[in-house]
């Protein structure tokens, strides 16, 4: 059957069995092959795409199904060379490991962010609650959301020189010495990373 | 809530301030993960790209009767059917294992557990070749199973392994560590000894990425390529050509991106082999990608170690040994991927963190009707296991004595002037300040006030607990005198070339699957040559590029690879000594070194940077005798020890007494890994491995019910913690270098998730005591905590 949507921004038309998985339709026939897959009972959600702006785990939607909509995936966020807000706060904020479940982490933020611009940490957490990362343990993830929030055009010029300016307490402790092979090693470690044994942020 | 630490200060900084080296950095990764740019097996399509797909045994355990391929292979779109009888004609039917055993590739004889390979389709497109499965005819002549390992070694248990020569029994191996007789006279005299038995349950990795490859043989040119979701493809490369025998310089092993591998992706499945075959029956590229279910059915699992663990102390809490016999349930096949001369994996760590007269250990492994593995999620060969024993009995010995479990271990760790530390089973911890770290921890989860809460609220009824463990990791195999991977020495290679403009590319043996050696690297590089990371490329994952090594699992990268780049990175500075003393003609011992400039001792204007003596070293400066132009070097790393990195970890979990319902409210984690590179990156791979804790703790569990099906096939049963399980989690260091280290740096990743889990089970025990619970098995779900509340046995599942 031919099927029409609007994938990122362009109309794509394609002849497709209608079995085919829009997960599938999007990677093989489209070859966007941000949008992963990663289990067979719909649970994982590292194939969350946006559909007409709403997160869909494309495993669950055939391809058919998503004839006529408007489908975002992860190619699709950053706009004219410019990432998206939720891109770099993932990046900022060290939200992402493997990277495998990352494009539906960030699809799913982008969603949430639309609806809430300012979220507190549960509906993040409830909003990512059908999706899986096995790296992270999900606080940098709420982070990075979070970042993306308090960034909402994204990199300022300001951020982008000077980083985290934050007063960093180097205070140093005591060095262990068990013996002249450690004095070796202790010598060619920076003097600060020799016990500073508590660091308030 | 205070959190400490994070967002350490940056500790090299350059004149303009510019970072060098270590330091939070943001990662090389991630531009491109971000934008869906990554590049993982399931991404490649080469051109005439066919599809694999497995058909696999629904039973655990049967004759292979008949298998008809007929209406298979008349299916529009099918290539190929390949069964076991055809792998015979190959001697591809079996492969050797990572543990000198060997492993069906595709069932000829019988099937041994549920979900084992039987028939392999290749087809024009996935959907064809699933469509395909559906047409084989297989006819199985079902036998009973064995899947309980404790009714393994029985006389009338079936035999798995019926088709090796002479074995009557399940039984693989036993091995031992500690000295049994000077164990035993110590618990003989001992004032109080506690027994219990300690289960490890089954549980897989679940990496979000399966396994998958994409197997190119080019007729031709007589040259293998495969893409691969390999963790170590060098080894890789050698067992291919081992077991194919195809010439390892015509092999060229791929590693691209992958999606989480948590030790599922070490070994060699029949899948990637399949893959070969296909390619090179059918003469064009084959893709095989398996899905989540044949993941946690058919890939290595992890644990499934059932303890009978023992403690011996004086009356007043000093713990005097250790005993343990172990009866390891290893599947069908032993597959489990460890040094060669540790079947049991580096275990005998079990003597843990304490100061101990006498220790012993036995290990038994068995085979049952269920999928290979072991050694795996995490778990450092074993360690998993050996910190959560011994973290258990301490606990265990703490309510007997009816001491503080904080108290009794502050009492007995391991004290900082007796490192390097010989344990009684043979290690030499290289070193640590065990005390300094449980007391941060203490101090930063506020331990005491936690006491205080929780005694208010047993007087009220409800249900807190709060739970310690205290871990020493054994991470890096490792020296070459003890330790290899099927005969491969466990080193590591590098090599460092420094182009003429002064940008450099460092080449490592070891396979990131999401831990950041793209960024860490390069801030090691960066370090030692004083060139920004940016400027430094890391490359991996290809056996045609990058120099032999042994890959990444075990937490060995940055004790093993860093070594060997931490080091060829001074190679290169000290040639560019030689190089910097003839542009500036002088001698080399002249010469002092600044971060990224060799100059003139008591001249320091007069100088030459890394940048300039590479072009100076590509170009027509006379170099002396003994130094050849270029700006590059190469190492092999061998270590001489492992390294030991340790932990102090505190849990607050919350239960509800009328559904069993376990909530960890706090998780306080303290690491100490020597030297730290990139505190950014360690943070992330702890919170990691505490959520792998979570599921281990809480949720997951592969169980077989009595005819052999496996009950945790799917995402549907094995839980994963979401956001919403998980706390936020709050980290905090001390940083007791490894003296035989180059950097002092110790590995990390797999800390955390050896050393939650025992954390989480001793705060749900500690919440059980007001009902006389002193041991639970894990995983400690609703069901089995409510059923613990009622002292009714547990339930099932």
């Amino acid at each position: 059957m031919q099927i029409t949507m609007t994938v990122n921004g362009t109309d794509v038309t394609n002849e497709v069995e209608p079995r085919v998985l829009l997960v599938h339709y999007i990677r093989d026939v489209l070859r966007l092959t941000g949008t992963h897959w990663g289990c067979d009972t719909s649970n994982c959600g590292t194939c969350v795409v946006l559909m007409d702006g709403q997160p869909v785990k494309s495993c669950t939607v055939l391809a058919a199904m998503a004839d006529g909509h408007a489908i975002t995936t992860v190619e699709g966020l950053a706009t004219g060379g410019t990432l998206d807000p939720v891109q770099q706060g993932f990046m900022e904020e060290h939200g992402l490991q493997c990277g495998f479940c990352t494009p539906g982490m960030m699809l799913t933020a982008r969603a949430l962010l639309d609806v809430n611009p300012h979220p507190d940490d549960t509906e993040i957490r409830r909003a990512i609650s059908g999706q899986i990362c096995r790296c992270t343990g999900y606080a940098t993830i709420v982070r990075s959301v979070h970042w993306a929030a308090d960034h909402p055009a994204g990199m300022t010029e300001a951020d982008a020189a000077g980083g985290d300016p934050a007063a960093l307490d180097d205070s140093a402790g005591t060095t262990t010495e068990p013996g002249a092979a450690a004095a070796e090693a202790a010598r060619a470690i920076p003097a600060s990373q020799t016990e500073p044994e508590e660091v308030t942020a | 809530m205070t959190i400490l630490q994070e967002h350490a200060p940056n500790p090299a900084a350059d004149d303009e301030g510019r970072p060098i080296g270590y330091g939070r950095l943001q990662r090389k990764e991630d531009p491109r993960f971000v934008r869906g740019r990554g590049h993982y097996v399931d991404d490649i399509t080469l051109p005439g790209m066919l599809h694999g797909a497995i058909l696999r045994s629904p039973v655990a355990h049967a004759r292979l009767v008949s298998i008809d391929t007929t209406a298979a292979l008349a299916h529009p779109g099918v290539v190929a059917v390949i069964t076991g009888a055809d792998l015979l004609g190959l001697g591809l039917a079996w492969a050797p294992t990572l543990s000198a055993d060997v492993q069906a590739v595709l069932v000829t004889d019988k099937v041994r557990f549920q979900g084992q390979e039987v028939a392999f389709v290749v087809a024009e497109d996935r959907y064809a070749a699933r469509d395909a499965l559906e047409l084989i005819e297989v006819d199985y002549d079902v036998l009973p199973p064995v899947v309980d390992a404790r009714k393994a070694l029985d006389a009338d248990a079936p035999v798995v392994r019926d088709e090796m020569e002479g074995r009557t029994d399940n039984h693989i191996f036993d091995w031992e560590a500690g000295n049994k007789a000077e164990t035993d006279a110590v618990f003989a005299a001992a004032d109080v000894v506690v027994s219990q038995e300690i289960v490890y349950p089954r549980s897989h990795p679940a990496p979000m990425e399966t396994c998958g490859a994409v197997a190119d043989f080019d007729a031709v040119t007589g040259k293998l390529t495969l893409y691969e979701t390999s963790q170590a493809p060098h080894a890789h490369r050698t067992l291919f050509a081992m077991v194919a025998g195809i010439p390892e310089h015509k092999i060229r092993i791929v590693s691209p991106d992958i999606g989480g591998g948590f030790g599922n992706k070490v070994g060699i499945y029949p899948g990637y082999i399949l893959a070969v075959v296909g390619s090179i029956v059918t003469g064009k590229p084959v893709k095989w990608m398996e899905d989540r279910s044949e993941n946690l059915m058919s890939t290595s699992f992890a644990r499934d170690y059932i303890m009978q663990g023992e403690i011996a102390a004086t009356k007043d809490g000093r713990i005097l040994a250790v005993r343990t016999n172990v009866l390891a349930d290893h599947g069908a096949f032993n597959a489990t991927a460890q040094p060669t001369k540790y079947p049991a994996g580096f275990f005998h760590i079990f003597t843990g963190s304490y100061d101990l007269q006498a220790a012993h250990c036995s290990v038994t492994g068995v085979y049952t009707n269920k999928a290979p593995g072991g050694v795996a999620y995490a778990c450092s060969f074993r360690v998993t296991e050996a910190v959560y024993l011994v973290e258990r009995l301490v606990d265990i010995l703490a309510a007997k004595l009816e001491m503080d479990p904080a108290e009794l271990r502050l009492k007995n760790l391991i004290k900082p002037e007796q490192f390097p530390y010989p344990n009684k089973t043979g290690w030499e911890y290289d070193s640590g300040d065990y005390e300094r770290a449980l007391r941060l921890s203490m101090k930063m989860a506020g331990y005491d006030d936690l006491r205080r809460e929780q005694q208010a609220k047993r007087d009220r009824g409800e249900l807190m607990g709060i739970g310690i463990s205290f871990f020493t990791e054994t991470v890096g195999a490792g020296p070459r005198k003890h330790m290899d991977i099927v005969g491969l020495g466990m080193n590591d290679g590098a090599e460092l070339r420094v182009h003429p403009t002064g940008k450099a590319v460092v080449r490592i043996s070891v396979q990131s699957q999401g831990q950041g050696h793209e960024t860490t690297f390069a801030q090691i590089v960066a370090e030692e040559i004083g060139i920004p990371p940016e400027d430094i490329d890391v490359v991996h994952g290809d056996t045609d590029q990058t120099p032999f090594g042994l890959g990444t699992y075990g937490s060995r990268s940055t004790p093993v690879s860093g070594a060997a780049v931490a080091l060829v990175a001074r190679k290169v500075r000290e040639k560019a000594r030689f190089i910097a003393a003839a542009m500036l003609e002088t001698r080399p011992e002249d010469l002092e070194w600044e971060k990224g400039r060799w100059f003139v001792k008591g001249d320091p204007s007069v100088g030459k940077t890394i940048a300039e003596i590479a072009m100076g070293a590509y170009g027509t400066v006379a170099l002396p005798e003994g130094i050849d132009g270029n700006l590059d070097a190469e190492v092999t790393y061998d270590p001489p020890n492992l390294t030991f990195p340790f932990g102090a970890y505190i849990c607050v979990v919350d239960v509800d007494p009328g559904t069993g319902h376990v909530t960890v409210r706090r998780f306080v984690a303290v690491d100490d890994c020597g030297t730290r590179i990139n505190p950014m990156i360690i943070e992330g791979q702890v919170h990691g491995g505490l959520t792998d804790g979570v599921g281990m703790a809480l949720m997951q569990f592969i169980e077989f019910d009595e005819s052999g099906n496996n009950l945790g096939g799917s995402f549907m049963d094995y839980l994963i913690p979401t956001a919403m399980e998980v706390p936020d989690w709050e980290t905090g260091y001390t940083v007791t270098p490894s003296p035989h280290h180059p950097i002092g740096a110790k590995g990390i990743g797999e800390s955390a998730t050896v050393g939650s889990p025992p954390a989480i089970v001793n705060a749900v025990v500690d919440a059980l005591a007001p009902f006389g619970i002193t041991h639970m098995d894990m995983p400690c779900t609703p069901a089995r905590v409510w059923a613990a509340i009622q002292g009714r046995p547990r339930p099932p599942i």
